[in-house]
């Protein structure tokens, strides 16, 4: 008898992953507009400002008239004059980052707190200005260019961050959830029963990942690009390789994260616990040089610090494949061992 | 010439089955054979271990002891060969809620190597209204047959249904039983457990008694029954809780097995109703015992039941 039309199993496996996904509104809030609305956020919360002015306190008395309009000609620094106890009340307060003073012998007087940096910086422009004022003589030329260029921005640094999380976030939870309810409706049992290929199951639910990959994609860069103006350097095939490795190393981990759990509470607390760390480590949010000397061979294995890496190379720097291999490597090796231990454990009842 | 039912193979032969989980024993050294093209029931009470020997027979669990024979051929060897070959429905199986019966018949399909046309399944069990609707919107009834139709879509040679009709309501049970017997006038072989004697008596062609684990009785509904030499059930209530000690009414003449019920009643299996009647009439006067209630039926497979353990179907 003729075969229905796609016959192919795997085929209609990916097409019914597909179509659970997207009658399933709540799935599609959290991949498509959450991420959005926190590049939105966060873009805003850090976008490019003027240099911050720095508030310092003069403490009234005959010199702080003089000391006044020195500081102000300097530039980068707010002056309030103020009696001796208003200023170190806003000292301590933090509304100002340093109290200045001249007494009666002509000796400054500077009270500020050397462990913020706030604090250091008002006393190294404070006394760089006043000692100018007085005669002070720089002994060697100093030429100055300041750079602000696009890609060195917060949020230059986040969206391939973000771009990196969603892709680990949507890998493990749509899989993770939607194998562990379909075992516990005893639907992998039965579908266990039939002929069906159970790696082509499994292979399913990566294929399906490449389906939203490329909407997600477009979504989240392409926000960043015109909402933004963050800057994409690096070539589209290199920049499509590293998202479809990454998407795949991460429903590999989706898939091993479910392949035993019975219930949505536990494979919660498993993909919780694969998924905290790299938050944590894998520079999302903020550098992952941050951390001890000690933990960086530990965090650069991390498959979402070699994905986020590698997209950061290749949107800011226009890194090419040969300065992106390592990273590459680890993503693949990723993939290949969670496919491969996820089908050897995989339970089906 | 056609060779007779019982000198073809049979399609499922199994000898000594044992499972054991932990402490409880599932199966216990259980042995059956199935015809091809015959129903075969396995009829037992909650918990005699049909779920583990259907599974066993489908692959699904390995069996610690025995043997299993599907199609003359085994599981360890010739697995996929076999998939290609039955098909089942689980006792507690959920389809995929958001996928249309269409969608969820097609998928199934697409596993076969030689199914069935989608669009010839879904009459068959009655769906055709349902065909664009999502299994999330179907009745119990309706996602029964579709399990059914799942089923059906591989073309199997032997259907294995566990439990298929609890649950539902009876016009609901008649079309399943419809749909069961097309398949078998179409030359399919069925292997079904079930609780309900009503279903075992109407589908099967032949039925096993399964009780902790074993089978405890086997032939056709109207042999076992014949078998236990009863040709009538009384069945009595007493009123205000009145209770007559079991020796006495096992002396009544024709008595042969007397057994208590789920609702405090009490059963007589009996040879001859017009001596034992007015014999149980005389005992309960004689004793002062009102009756709330008396009736007779001519036996059943639950008598069959009652008569081998003492104990009824559905409350065992
Ligand atoms: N996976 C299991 N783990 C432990 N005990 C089980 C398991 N499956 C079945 N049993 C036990 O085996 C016995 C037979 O169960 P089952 O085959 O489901 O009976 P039935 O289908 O006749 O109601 C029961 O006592 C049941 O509790
Ligand atoms: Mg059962």
């Amino acid at each position: 008898m003729a075969k229905p039309f796609p016959a192919l199993s795997i085929v209609q496996l990916t097409l019914v992953r597909i179509k659970e996904f997207v009658r399933e509104p709540e799935a599609m809030f959290w991949s498509f507009v959450f991420p959005l609305l926190l590049a939105a956020g966060l873009g805003i919360a850090f976008r490019s400002r003027p240099p911050e002015q720095l508030r310092v306190a003069l403490v009234r008395d005959a010199a702080s008239d003089s000391l006044e309009r020195v500081l102000e000609r300097g530039g980068g620094l707010v002056v309030d004059v103020l009696d001796d106890s208003t200023a170190l009340m806003r000292l301590r307060t933090g509304q100002v980052a340093l109290v200045a003073d001249r007494d009666a012998g002509g000796t400054l007087r500077y009270e500020f707190d050397p462990e913020r940096p706030d604090g250091r910086a008002a006393r190294f422009l404070v006394n760089d200005a006043l000692q100018r004022a007085a005669g002070r003589p720089d002994p060697v030329p100093v030429v100055e260019r300041t750079v602000r260029e696009r890609g060195s921005r917060y949020i230059d640094f986040f969206i391939p961050g973000l771009l990196g999380m969603n892709l680990m976030s949507s890998g493990i939870w749509g899989i993770a959830f939607s194998v562990v309810t379909a075992r516990n409706r005893k639907l992998l049992k039965r579908l266990a029963a039939t002929p069906m290929s159970r790696a082509e199951y499994l292979a399913s639910y990566l294929l399906s990942r490449l389906g939203f990959l490329a909407a997600e994609v477009v979504v989240i860069v392409g926000f960043g690009a015109l909402a933004f103006n963050v800057p994409v350097r690096g070539s589209v095939g290199v920049f499509a390789l590293v998202t479809l490795l990454g998407a795949l190393a991460f429903s590999g981990l989706g898939l091993l994260v479910a392949s035993r759990a019975t219930t949505v509470e536990g494979a919660s607390g498993l993909a919780n616990l694969v998924m905290l760390p790299q938050w944590i480590f894998s520079g999302v949010f903020f550098s992952s040089k941050n951390f001890p000397d000690a933990l960086q061979p530990f965090i650069s294995l991390l498959p979402l610090t070699a994905t986020v890496d590698a997209l950061r190379g290749n949107l800011l720097q226009g890194s090419g494949l040969v300065e992106l291999a390592p990273h590459l490597g680890i993503i693949l090796a990723w993939l290949v061992v969670t496919f491969g231990l996820a089908l050897r454990l995989f339970r089906w009842r | 010439m056609i060779p007779a039912a019982d000198v073809l193979p049979p399609a499922l032969e199994v000898t000594g089955l044992v499972k054991r989980y932990g402490d409880v024993t599932a199966v216990a050294g259980l042995s059956l054979a199935v015809r091809a093209g015959e129903c075969f029931g396995l009829l037992g009470p909650n918990g005699a271990g049909k779920t583990t020997t259907l599974e066993i027979c489908e692959g699904l669990a390995t069996a610690d002891e025995g043997e299993v024979r599907l199609l003359g051929r085994a599981w360890r060897t010739d697995a996929g060969w076999l998939r290609q070959r039955i098909g089942l429905a689980l006792q507690e199986t959920q389809l995929a809620e958001k996928l249309t019966v269409y969608e969820t018949l097609r998928l199934f399909a697409s596993f076969y190597h030689a199914p069935r046309m989608v669009n010839d399944v879904i009459p068959l069990v009655g769906l055709e209204e349902k065909r664009d609707a999502r299994v999330g919107t179907l009745s119990g009834g309706q996602k029964q047959r579709l399990a059914i139709a799942c089923a059906l879509v591989g073309d199997p040679k032997v259907l294995f249904l566990d439990e298929p009709t609890t649950g539902l309501d009876p016009q609901s049970r008649r079309q399943l039983w419809d749909l069961i017997e097309a398949y078998k006038r179409a030359g399919g072989t069925v292997v079904l457990t079930t609780h309900y004697m009503d279903e075992a008596e109407r589908l099967c062609d032949r039925i096993a008694i399964v009780d902790h684990g074993r089978v405890i009785a086997e032939g056709t509904p109207r042999a076992l029954v014949g078998s236990i030499g009863a040709e009538h059930v009384i069945r009595f209530v007493l009123a205000d809780g009145a209770e007559v000690p079991s020796a006495l009414l096992e002396a009544l003449p024709g008595v042969r097995v007397v057994a208590g019920t789920r609702d405090d009643g009490t059963e007589l299996q009996c040879t001859a109703v017009h001596e034992t009647v007015p014999a149980l009439l005389g005992l309960l006067a004689q004793r002062g015992a009102r009756l709330a209630d008396l009736r007779t039926h001519a036996p059943t497979l639950e008598d069959v039941f009652v008569s081998l353990t003492g104990r009824a179907l559905r409350e065992a």
